[in-house]
């Protein structure tokens, strides 16, 4: 683990949620140059991770914005490039395809375009997952896309802690970061340290094992823990990492224990097709004997009606199948 | 037009204005000779011999409308342009020995040449780059100003854009949230007429950029762009107006583009007639005229053109003389975390 405590005087029991309405209200008592800006942010956002920061810090500070996704990411980037650490919220993933030219184009390209003139250290929020009930416009895990962009560091936190410490790396870190949060983990509660702190590219091992490697992220670590525990009763004992953030991604503890273990499941919520978890079950296989497999979400749109919308989610006992179809691979 | 009601423009500001618009004419021929051949479009096979490469965008025609605005601007104030954005970016306080470098694709160009024209960018005099998507600017711009009023600094905010940049969804959304914000943001429309290769009023519904800004509550202005010292007299009382706080305002300058939409397209989809009556009215004509009536010889004129033309062969030079990037360039300022080829 290399969640390091400096600090245990304020060790609390909190949600994914407060976790992240914490660390904000944190770096902002420190830096008067971290502001936020989107929509309902003054209400404390629509999961409650912004809650009570507009009372605390003030309108100018904590912003409300019009309904104007793309002006929201392309006046962090002017905000960014003068001077000031913007937060950005997109409410979900889904509806920052409509800021994906000022992400992609202007955001994540700045540094390296204008020669290191400028830098754009804003952090965009944009909440990944099937949201219950939300269909496919509200429940789309699309994390692959912004880890395919140079310029982009790409973090998915699973647990308040990291929700915590992760967020303040993002404000710190100096360039642009898609952050994606989980639409239902925000009610998650775990013990967070607020002084923790997180290392950009580090995965955490979750639960040691010795005979498989589930890789995971974001909510999905959830279901392969749970996978393990059965595994684990069929007397397999299955190792799970939590990548934690996607770019960088840590090579180094996976390969580690893909060369211990010799077999590699990845497991993600997104779409399996292309999916980031097809880029790390092709650096096992080049760089390790190991055996591979992937477990993702079948190629098609998240659909409203409950037994069509559980057909596009990754539940632990398939994990399980998946994990015992891999130790019975030759 | 309300910006021609002005009083005679004096002759030193004249001779200032004059000179940028100098400055910004010779960049761009000697960027249009060092370009021929450099992109394969229009029919065209690229020469990739020639010093300029890549699609150029040439801002000739519309000399009045960067000089007349960037004049009221300080070092200080924010400035963000489009793809046609040399003109912007001198008016603004570059150096054309750097930006020629950046267009030639060398290492000591502002971008270290990995941005060329598209890219051209002065961050150090507030010129925060121009932009190879259209409308792509404003938005920008929209958050310096926030940025401004945030940390309580007296500087001011300019957005060029094209007349085909007021169909994208960033202009509408920029001119709401400044409006609601009541930002000191100033808008240009640098109104060449057409988007591309097609006319802008050929696909454009309503009055245009100022109506459009009127709907929002942001009080606008149009200018006859050709004519510097109107340009010069609107911008400043819109600048004014903007620092004294009374929020956004838009400018609507209305021009033409000399050249086609990068500079190898010969651009013959225009009328000849149109482009004839354009030539006739040429801002720098115009601005000789205007100098004429304030005093001065048309050797003073003269000299200033000839100086802009010096330094541009100067800057060429330079260019031509620097050197190339070195490799590793090529993946360096990209992140602090997960940098490197990962291949």
């Amino acid at each position: 683990m290399d969640v390091t405590t400096t600090d245990t005087t304020t060790v609390a029991t909190m949600s994914y949620a407060a976790a992240a309405a914490d660390a904000l209200a944190r770096k902002m008592r420190t830096d008067p140059a971290v502001v936020a800006l989107g929509e309902d942010l003054g209400r404390g956002g629509i999961f409650g991770q912004y809650q009570g920061l507009q009372a605390e810090f003030g309108a100018e500070r904590i912003i409300d914005t019009p309904i104007s996704e793309a002006t929201i990411v392309g006046a962090a980037v002017g905000m960014a490039l003068t001077g000031l650490k913007p937060v950005v919220e997109m409410r979900v993933v889904d509806f920052a395809l409509c800021a994906m030219d000022e992400i992609v184009n202007q955001a994540a390209k700045n540094r390296f375009m204008f020669g290191g003139q400028g830098r754009v250290p804003a952090v965009i929020r944009m909440p990944i997952g099937i949201w219950t009930a939300s269909a496919a416009q509200h429940s789309q895990s699309l994390e692959s896309w912004f880890a395919h962009i140079p310029g982009l560091v790409v973090m998915t936190p699973a647990t308040a802690q990291d929700n915590h410490a992760l967020l303040r790396a993002a404000i710190d870190c100096g360039d642009p970061v898609a952050y994606l949060e989980h639409k239902e983990l925000w009610g998650l509660e775990d013990e967070v340290d607020p002084a923790a702190t997180a290392t950009i590219g580090r995965a955490r091992i979750v639960r040691p094992g010795t005979d498989l490697t589930i890789v995971s992220w974001s909510k999905a670590v959830h279901d392969a823990t749970a996978a393990a525990a059965t595994l684990a009763e069929a007397g397999i004992a299955a190792e799970v990492i939590d990548l934690r953030t996607l770019w960088p991604w840590d090579r180094d503890t996976v390969l580690d224990s893909a060369g211990r273990t010799g077999r590699v499941l990845v497991v993600h919520e997104a779409v399996q097709v292309a999916g980031f978890g097809a880029e790390i079950a092709a650096t096992v296989a080049e760089h390790t004997g190991a055996k591979v497999a992937r477990l993702g979400a079948p190629r098609s749109p998240v659909a409203y009606s409950p037994p069509l919308e559980v057909l596009a989610r990754i539940a632990p006992q398939q994990i399980v199948a998946r994990a015992r179809e891999l130790m019975d691979r030759r | 037009m309300p910006g021609n009601n002005t009083a005679p423009t004096a002759l030193a500001t004249l001779l200032a204005l004059y000179r940028t618009m100098c400055r910004i004419r010779a960049f761009e021929d000697a960027a249009e000779v060092a370009s021929q051949g450099g992109v394969a479009a229009f029919g065209q096979k690229q020469d990739t011999s020639v010093a300029v490469r890549g699609p150029l965008h040439l801002s000739t025609g519309q000399e009045a409308v960067a000089a007349g605005v960037c004049a009221h601007l300080r070092p200080s104030d924010y400035l963000t342009s489009t793809h046609r954005g040399h003109g912007h970016t001198i008016a603004k306080g570059a150096e054309l020995g750097r930006m020629f470098q950046e267009l030639f694709g060398k290492a000591t160009g502002y971008c270290g040449g990995r941005g060329g024209s598209m890219h051209i960018a002065d961050f150090s005099v507030g010129m925060l780059g121009a932009n190879g998507v259209v409308a792509a600017g404003i938005p920008i711009a929209v958050g310096a100003a926030q940025s401004i009023r945030i940390r309580r600094t007296d500087a001011i905010a300019v957005s060029f854009f094209g007349d085909g940049a007021l169909n994208r969804g960033p202009f509408a959304e920029s001119l709401n949230w400044a409006a609601a914000f009541g930002l000191p943001l100033l808008f240009v429309c640098e109104d060449n007429q057409w988007s591309a290769t097609t006319r802008t009023d050929a696909m454009s519904a309503g009055g245009g950029a100022a109506e459009r800004a009127r709907s929002y509550g942001v009080p606008a202005v149009e200018v006859d762009g050709n004519d510097v010292a109107a340009v010069h007299a609107a911008a400043g009382r819109l600048v004014e107006e903007i620092r004294a706080g009374a929020g956004p305002r838009l400018l609507h300058a209305r021009t033409y583009r000399f050249s086609g939409h990068v500079s190898v397209d010969p651009a013959a989809y225009r009328d000849p007639d149109e482009l004839a009556a354009a030539l006739a009215d040429d801002p720098l004509e115009r601005a000789r005229r205007l100098l004429a009536d304030a005093g001065a010889t048309a050797g003073q004129a003269d000299t200033i053109m000839a100086e802009a033309r010096a330094e541009v062969e100067a800057a060429l030079a330079s260019a031509a003389a620097a050197p190339w990037p070195e490799d590793a360039a090529a993946f360096e300022q990209v992140q602090d975390e997960g940098s490197g080829r990962w291949t």
